[in-house]
């Protein structure tokens, strides 16, 4: 809320306790409300002052502009052009002089217009920094007239409240109370410790009418409205608001538009109380009925829209016709406008939630619904009523009718909570005695009765309906002792542990091993498009991906399935930004439906490859990654994570998204539990990236599974002795089948076996292709003797040969 | 001239070749030539039959005298040229020292991995457990269980991605405050947590919001827990993360889970106190959320809030990190542009 410090200091002795405006906003935000700024309508404007519009004449070549001279000083006058089709003789006007700042640090300049010399500026309100909104209509598309009793060549700041300070507060949803001036004045009479002048107009009913012969009101149910009062005011003279009104509203933001409506506002801002005034002669009927919307009830609101309302809409209606949202909205049918001569006015307090729902599903927030979302001081729905009405009668010359017509009026009682002066000491940390509780409600004008050493029975006015509990009192305390004041200690616990988890632990440790192997780590989105979300699976399925009910964007839309398809769309982010050399990994969340209320969620890891993992240096070239290179990874990975069970690779060509001759599964004992491989051509093609290698892990497996111990193992004293054998073999022929005949028939002291060369193409027959493995042999208890691995060996050779017809060479 | 004089000769003449040779194979020359069996110094030993008994172990040992002086001279001299010739070598072979070393690969922890991290090891070190839960949460644990109950206008505050009515995609961590009150056995001591983890939004993407960011929950509940544990608690961490001279203030702010509810600002760390464009000129940066557990979620989790009390707090890594690094873009941390993730390589 704009809260103005003139407004403020009317009711609070502000300046007269030095309490300037930023020390006053400084303490508001430590003590109640947050404050976005605070700010002058004069700041970075100068050299703005009064003047007096001595003759004016059209301009001799232009058709629309006009030629000034401007008093400026008892001794002075000035010849300005100005363009404003309202200028005239006689004004006192708004003047930026030669060397002047208005709006935007605009400098003005002596200079000439077509031809005419023009020695400063006459301004219209936007020129000094009103906003379009907030300026009065009618001076929309011209210049502003000052008072006549304006004084030549002051300063206009005072004349138009631009001295002034506003301090712009953001109160959070249970400080509805602060969305008033009557609020911030309580609450900065409660800080500062000062009396609260805050004070109100009763009105004298100078009708002759009974306002219930006029109009009658009734409440539909009694939730809709718990309170609900009327009065009518007859012969309304609709005319401009005096400068102090106007100034009031337009330094709270909010624009003047006519004695009538600027007075509901005005009551608005004073009380945090919304009224509406309907025009008494447009409603087809006096009998005012709240009630619920019929489904597709049709009403134009003020702002012309006409709105489809639902059941759970409320809405006022004159004869069961709607003529506003109830909270919300008023009716275009109902309208106050210049003709206006008989005003109905209502004050209410309509139900928060309705009122929330309204506003949201039409999109039509204003002033007025925040209030009532945020709840009306039960205390001043009559009081802000009868103010309106004197107002217009002072300022509208109308006559208010006798008597409020109630529709609904709920009792608010007050309520009282008992509180415990030890307990507030063990919530805050403090040792205040009785006293410093006491002098804390006592400045909040809370009622607080002591019952003994201890025990406190304090009083909450209805207007702190924030204030249920004995907690919401804590913090009344806490905030009017000082936050400062509170001291700093850490909780004092004995027997807690703490730490993370064996899982936590193992998270952890998996990302640092794939950082050390030359992963980045990324964080991508968890949201994405329904087709990426469900790619790169690592079991494979017909599943749909969990869809959000009402996405913000189309590129995410639902939870991923893979964590993959998200490092490829970084790929392509870092492929777009010309960074070809991209080596990344992720661990997170992948949702998985089930079936159930909400999908699993398993914690799985994911890497993507692109480029190389090294860039080309002055001595080295690019080794472009291939699958060999992060399946190195992979196996080192798996290894530091010290999964016990047997790690086997199998090849899949039945992935989708995956070159079907370049994929494996990764097993655990026989189990899927991942996968690695070039991405499908087509597939990145589809993400605008080259050739990239991934791996997907479902990490559920791997934390599931035993860990391996750590152990020493022996290592031998005696010499080792090694044997190479190059074999050639049908093409079909695996790895993984010769190192197990080699293993298998290998003896008892073959320790390693190794690939050292892969050779197919010229010189070997088609079909066929050469491998070349080093045997190595080692007793760890005495020194091998040739003859014995020579046996060995041969035996190897023999089975290679008769299993898989290989051929020695 | 007698076979003495013919030695000396021998060792004078065989002394200047060694010192005028420069290499290698000169020096195997001179050895061959002066010392080799067909050599010199041989034959003058050959010639000691024709000396008398007495002169003969003399002449001799004066021969076997020079051999061993040719011989050292040689090794020597041997050694001298080794060692000209190594340095020749190692000269040779010196490297511009300022060119660029070979390239290794090392992959770095995401930043907002690095904050989340050292939080966690903050208070695990004080004794707390991590509690991680669901991304996809219960309206009831994310909302309802922490005093939101529906048409609440708090919950205007935290746009929601629902899936259903009753499912949606977590907009806090908090929902772990209700689930771990639930769980924990306060007869075993309090209750100590922090849950770090994703959050969602409905909001559109742009340099200050993400619909996708990061928050760190943590919860102390137990039989004396104060609001100054708590304020002492946000120094530890506000220090702990930005620096040992850092000031914790706390000012009111709402959150329906807390009651009193706080906002914590720190020192800001750029200027110390003083005011700059990143503080805003205030001397103070907001970091936090907290407040002492709204006794509501105490009871609705079926702990009993006149004996059990305490505090929690929520902070955003993603903030921490653009604050403490200066990041201005919060989509720089989901775009993963490898030129960013590699900047955060400070270890220890």
């Amino acid at each position: 809320m704009k809260v103005s410090y003139q407004w403020l200091n009317k009711y609070l002795p502000l300046e007269d306790h030095k309490i300037k405006p930023a020390a006053l906003a400084e303490k508001l935000a430590r003590t109640s409300v947050d404050i976005n700024s605070v700010s002058s309508p004069s700041d970075g404007l100068k050299k703005i002052i009064v003047g007096y519009v001595e003759e004016c004449v059209p301009h001799p070549d232009s058709d629309h502009m006009s030629v000034c001279q401007v008093k400026i000083s008892d001794d002075e006058t000035i010849q300005i052009v100005c363009g404003a089709p309202n200028i005239k003789a006689g004004k006192k006007v708004i003047v930026a002089l030669h060397g002047a700042r208005i709006a935007d640090n605009v400098k003005i300049k002596r200079g000439k217009i077509r031809g005419e010399e023009s020695d400063g500026m006459i301004c219209a309100l936007q020129e000094i920094g009103f906003s379009e909104k907030i300026a009065p209509k009618d001076y929309e598309d011209g210049i502003w007239f000052l008072p006549d009793d304006a004084k030549i060549g002051e300063s206009v700041f005072p004349y138009l409240g631009m001295d002034d300070t506003i301090i712009d507060t953001d109160v959070t949803p249970n400080r509805g109370d602060m969305l008033s001036i009557y609020g911030n004045v309580n609450d900065l009479a409660a800080i500062y410790d000062l009396p609260n002048g805050f004070n109100s107009h009763p009105v004298e009913e100078n009708g002759s009418d009974q306002t219930s012969d006029l109009i009658s009101a009734k409440v539909a149910d009694d939730k809709i409205a718990p309170v609900y009062k009327l009065r009518v005011i007859k012969n309304v003279q609709i005319a401009d608001s005096p400068l102090w009104l106007q100034i009031k509203l337009w330094n709270s933001g909010v624009r003047p538009v006519n004695n009538v409506v600027d007075v509901t506002n005005y009551i608005l801002l004073k009380y945090g109380q919304p009224l509406h005034s309907f025009d008494y002669d447009k409603l087809t009927n006096h009998e005012i009925l709240v009630r619920h919307a019929n489904e597709g009830e049709k009403l134009t609101t003020l702002d012309g829209e006409e709105q489809e309302l639902k059941a759970q809409d409320i809405v006022v209606t004159a004869g069961d016709q709607p003529v506003a949202l109830a909270g919300t909205m008023g009716g275009d049918n109902s309208k106050v406008d210049d003709h206006t001569t008989t005003v109905a006015l209502e004050s209410a307090i309509f139900d928060p939630v309705m009122v929330r729902k309204q506003a949201r599903r039409l999109d039509l927030h204003s002033e007025s619904s925040m209030r009532f979302e945020r709840g009306i001081n039960p205390e001043t729905v009559e009081q802000a009523l009868d103010e309106a009405a004197y107002w217009l009668q002072q300022l509208a010359g109308g006559e208010v009718a006798q008597g409020i017509v109630v529709g609904n009026d709920h009792d608010y009682p007050t309520h009282n909570i008992t509180l415990s002066l030890k307990k507030i000491n063990d919530v805050l940390g403090t040792a205040m005695d009785m006293q410093t509780v006491q002098n804390i409600f006592d400045r909040l004008a809370f009622k607080m009765v002591q019952n003994d050493d201890d025990q406190i029975v304090v009083t909450v006015p209805a207007r702190r309906w924030d204030i249920s509990l004995a907690a919401d009192l804590y913090e009344e305390i806490a905030r009017l002792y000082g936050y400062d004041n509170i001291p700093s200690t850490l909780p004092v616990m004995t027997r807690n542990l703490g730490g993370l988890t064996p899982r936590q632990k193992k998270l952890r440790a998996s990302r640092h091993v794939l950082e050390g192997l030359g992963l980045n780590q990324a964080i991508s989105y968890s949201l994405t498009t329904i087709a990426k979300a469900q790619q790169f699976e690592v079991e494979p399925s017909d599943t749909k991906p969990m869809e959000l009910d009402y996405p913000m964007s189309t590129d995410h839309v639902a939870t991923r399935m893979s964590i993959v398809s998200g490092l490829l769309n970084d790929i392509a982010y870092n492929n777009a930004h010309k960074v070809a050399n991209v080596a990344l990994y992720e661990q997170g969340r992948v949702f998985i439906p089930k079936g159930g209320e909400r999908p699993e969620e398993q914690e799985h890891v994911a890497g993507a490859v692109t480029g190389s993992m090294v860039p080309a240096s002055w001595n080295a070239k690019a080794k472009p990654v291939d699958f060999y290179q992060l399946k190195g990874i992979v196996e080192q990975y798996l290894k530091n994570l010290a999964v016990a069970g047997e790690i086997t690779y199998v090849a899949d060509s039945s992935r989708p998204e995956m070159h079907p001759g370049r994929t494996a599964n990764i097993l655990l004992d026989g189990e899927v539990i991942g996968f690695i491989g070039q991405v499908h051509p087509n597939i990145a093609k589809d993400y605008k990236i080259p050739e990239t290698y991934v791996f997907g892990i479902n990490l559920e497996a791997v934390l599931a599974a035993d860990t391996r111990g750590k152990h020493y193992t022996y290592i031998s004293k005696y010499p080792d002795i090694t044997r190479d054998i190059a074999i050639l073999v049908d093409e079909e022929v695996t790895n993984e089948q010769i190192v197990a005949i080699i293993k298998k028939r290998g003896g008892a002291f073959l320790k390693k076996v190794e690939l050292f060369d892969v050779y197919s193409g010229a010189h070997l027959p088609a079909g066929k292709k050469s491998l070349a493995y080093t045997l190595t042999y080692q007793d760890d208890h005495g020194t091998l003797q040739e003859e014995t691995v020579n046996k060995a060996f041969a035996k190897v050779e023999k089975h290679l040969t008769d299993e898989l017809g290989a051929e020695i060479r | 001239m007698g076979l003495r004089e013919k030695l000396e000769e021998l060792r004078q003449q065989g002394a200047d070749e060694i010192k005028n040779s420069s290499n290698l194979d000169t020096i195997n020359q001179i050895r061959v030539k002066l010392l080799g069996k067909k050599g010199p110094i041989t034959n003058v030993l050959r010639g000691m039959k024709d000396l008398s008994a007495d002169e003969r172990p003399k002449v001799g040992k004066y021969a076997n005298q020079v051999r061993d002086e040719l011989q050292q001279m040689l090794d020597e001299k041997r050694a001298q040229i080794q060692a000209q010739l190594l340095d020749a070598k190692l000269a040779s072979e010196s490297l511009d020292v300022t060119l660029p070393g070979t390239p290794v690969a090392q992959g770095q922890p995401h930043v907002i991995q690095q904050v989340i991290d050292e939080l966690v090891d903050l208070f695990t070190d004080m004794g707390y457990e991590v509690a991680v839960g669901d991304e996809v949460e219960q309206e009831l644990y994310n909302f309802e269980k922490l005093n939101l109950p529906k048409d609440h206008p708090a919950r205007d505050m935290q746009d929601t991605f629902y899936v259903t009515p009753s499912v949606l995609m977590r907009t806090q961590t908090s929902p772990m405050q209700a689930r771990m009150l639930e769980q924990h056995d306060f007869s075993k001591g309090p209750l100590k947590m922090i849950s770090p983890g994703k959050v969602y939004r409905r909001d559109t993407d742009d340099a200050t919001h993400s619909h996708q960011f990061h928050q760190v929950e943590g919860m102390v509940v137990g039989k004396h827990v104060t609001m100054a544990d708590l304020k002492g608690t946000l120094e530890a961490v506000a220090q702990h993360l930005f620096g040992d001279q850092l000031k914790v203030r706390l000012r009111p702010s709402y959150f329906p889970f807390t009651e009193p509810s706080v906002e914590a600002d720190i020192t800001c760390f750029n200027c110390m106190g003083k005011g700059c464009a990143i503080c805003k000129h205030t001397g103070w940066i907001e970091v936090l959320g907290a407040g002492m557990v709204h006794p509501n979620v105490l009871k609705m989790s079926g702990v009993d809030p006149e004996e059990y009390g305490g505090f929690a707090f929520g902070l955003g890594p993603d903030r921490f990190a653009m604050l403490k690094y200066g990041v201005e873009d919060i989509r720089d941390f989901y775009q993963n542009d490898v030129r960013f993730l590699t900047q955060f390589d400070q270890k220890g």
